[in-house]
């Protein structure tokens, strides 16, 4: 179904919902709503169902109560408007298989048969290598890559079936400050450009902050949502951890979270 | 039957003329052709998805199939493909990354080598059947045996063809390919039968022990000369046939077995291409990629 079909501008809306594992809800009550080309920022410690909100996205979890509506209809798995970049990839330094192949199989790898010639796919893999700057990597081996080179393959052969919707799961985790810097530039740009509504799981807000329309922070079972000055307050964040927590924001407009376990604001 | 000469000659058309002439050295090269194409294209899929002690445990779990059949005086091929099928599907069933299980699978391997011991055992008969199973016993294979190889052939062949683009997505990228929508686990089942008869066939050439010679070891060889799939498994079935090929060949004229000859060549040829040519090339494209740590992915 086209985007364009939906009422409004919300992409992905969800009421009351509520999602786990065997029965266990691992963070309930959710109610949030993003739009067209909305950049949202997922934020949380380890384990509270950050990447369950993503299987529950993409239909390959039942949610236990409530509702979610991705293009205006329950989500189900296999949905091509989806453009998905996991954790983690089954890729190594063995893998010796050029990134060209795996952008082109973001498109056609669904298909079933087998067509020799079949070279349908190669112009939208080199579109979309271009587009996550990737195209010098096309002849190049999986296995070769370093952490930020395979992580602008993956938006590539995220954006090869040309998504209405990104996850991004993670894809600043073992990467220096330059290279988060330039993928977050990537993204950012793919979301502008093309309209596309991105949610990203991260572990640092401060990067974010400068591309991000809203935040969303997972803790304690609970999810707070909205812009960066709605959520990233010390009364907001408070009351979603249940635990005394202040927000320092230096000159630079990075913030601080004191009082959290887990370091989600550094300051870089 | 005309006489077919056997002596070795500086002529190399000669040879291979008196090659041909021998019915059981046609057999030999026909199954072993089927079979090296069929192991070159499966093979590619078994390292790719790091599947070789898995392939490695069907031909266990499938001798103890053979043995079975040998000792109820059923085909020990039907006894191989009931056995390794049995291996595959459960081994499927034991869920997504069945390669991570290598505890399980060595557990029912093991099991399986002690089951075969007591079918020998318990058969009184003549052993060779056994060896051949073990060992291989190309140069044995009669004429039936090469049809129901081609037969079993061209299933592979279309079976791979039909699910190739989506085994290469779930193998390249698997939590991409369950999020668009790939049924992961019919996959995983599909081809893990497609390697138990592929192993079932190769065993007739190459023996139970010796069967990554043909499965894993060109496709891993492949894997270092050529990073577009297609390519690769090309380059894998050419791996295999040229090594089955010369293995006839070499050990028709020597009164060494056929299957040290093949896994000796491609052992060979893997190590030249791993060790010389891999580093000599790879160094020219992206130097030091050779010298990084593996887990060094920071960059």
């Amino acid at each position: 179904m086209s985007v364009t079909a939906v009422a409004g501008s919300e992409l992905i809306s969800a009421e009351n919902l509520a999602a786990g594992y065997e029965g266990r809800a691992l963070w309930s009550g959710a109610s949030f709503s993003f739009g067209k080309g909305e950049f949202v920022a997922i934020l949380g410690p380890n384990g509270a169902g950050k990447t369950t909100l993503f299987r529950v996205l993409l239909g390959l979890l039942r949610p236990i109560s409530g509702s979610v509506r991705i293009f205006g209809s329950a989500p189900r798995r296999g949905n091509p408007h989806i453009g998905y970049i996991p954790q983690r990839h089954t890729i190594d330094t063995e893998t010796n298989v050029e990134c060209l192949e795996l952008v082109r199989l973001g498109l056609s790898g669904t298909r079933w048969g087998f067509s020799p010639l079949g070279q349908g796919d190669r112009d939208e893999a080199w579109a979309a290598l271009q587009a996550a700057g990737a195209e010098g990597l096309a002849h190049r081996r999986l296995g070769a890559l370093s952490g930020g080179e395979l992580q602008r393959v993956f938006l590539a052969e995220a954006l090869v079936s040309n998504p209405d919707v990104l996850l991004l799961d993670e894809p600043l985790s073992n990467l220096d400050i330059k290279r988060e810097t330039e993928l977050l530039h990537l993204v950012n740009n793919v979301v502008r450009t093309r309209g596309v509504t991105a949610l990203l799981i991260a572990h640092n807000i401060n990067p974010l902050l400068p591309h991000m329309n809203k935040v969303m922070y997972i803790a304690n079972g609970r999810m707070a949502t909205g812009t960066p000055t709605q959520v990233l307050t010390s009364e907001s964040l408070t009351r979603l951890y249940g635990v005394q927590v202040e927000v320092l924001k230096d000159p630079h407009g990075n913030v601080a979270i004191i009082g959290v376990e887990e370091h989600h604001g550094d300051i870089p | 039957m005309s006489f077919c000469p056997s002596a070795f000659s500086p002529n190399i058309l000669t040879d291979l003329a008196n090659i041909w002439c021998w019915s059981f050295m046609r057999n030999a090269i026909e199954a072993g052709t089927l079979t090296a194409v069929v192991a070159g294209v499966t093979g590619y899929f078994v390292v790719l998805r790091k599947s070789a002690f898995t392939a490695h445990a069907f031909s266990e779990i499938g001798f103890a199939g053979a043995a079975w059949a040998v000792l109820s005086g059923v085909s020990p091929l039907a006894g191989l493909l009931i056995g390794s099928n049995l291996g595959g599907i459960g081994i499927a069933l034991l869920g997504r990354r069945a390669t991570n299980r290598d505890t399980q699978i060595g557990i029912v391997l093991a099991f399986s080598l002690g089951l075969g011991l007591l079918f020998i055992s318990l058969y009184s008969g003549y052993a060779e059947q056994t060896y051949a199973i073990l060992f291989g016993e190309i140069l044995g294979v009669s004429p039936d045996q090469v049809s129901e190889t081609a037969v079993a052939a061209a299933m592979i062949l279309v079976g791979m063809g039909v699910i190739y683009r989506p085994l290469l997505f779930s193998s390249l990228d698997e939590d991409v390919a369950e999020a668009k929508g790939m049924p992961l686990l019919a996959l995983g089942m599909a081809f893990m039968v497609i390697v138990a008869v592929a192993v079932s066939f190769s065993v007739e050439v190459t023996g139970v022990l010796l069967v990554f010679s043909l499965m894993v070891t060109p496709g891993a060889t492949a894997q270092y000369l050529a990073s577009k799939p297609s390519r690769a498994i090309l380059t894998s079935v050419l791996i295999a046939l040229v090594a089955t090929w010369l293995g006839l060949f070499l050990s028709f004229y020597t009164p060494y077995p056929v299957s040290f000859f093949i896994t000796g060549e491609v052992f060979g040829f893997y190590l030249f291409i791993r060790f010389v040519y891999a580093r000599l090339r790879w160094e020219k494209i992206s130097p030091g990629s050779l010298l990084r740590a593996p887990m060094d992915r920071s960059g």
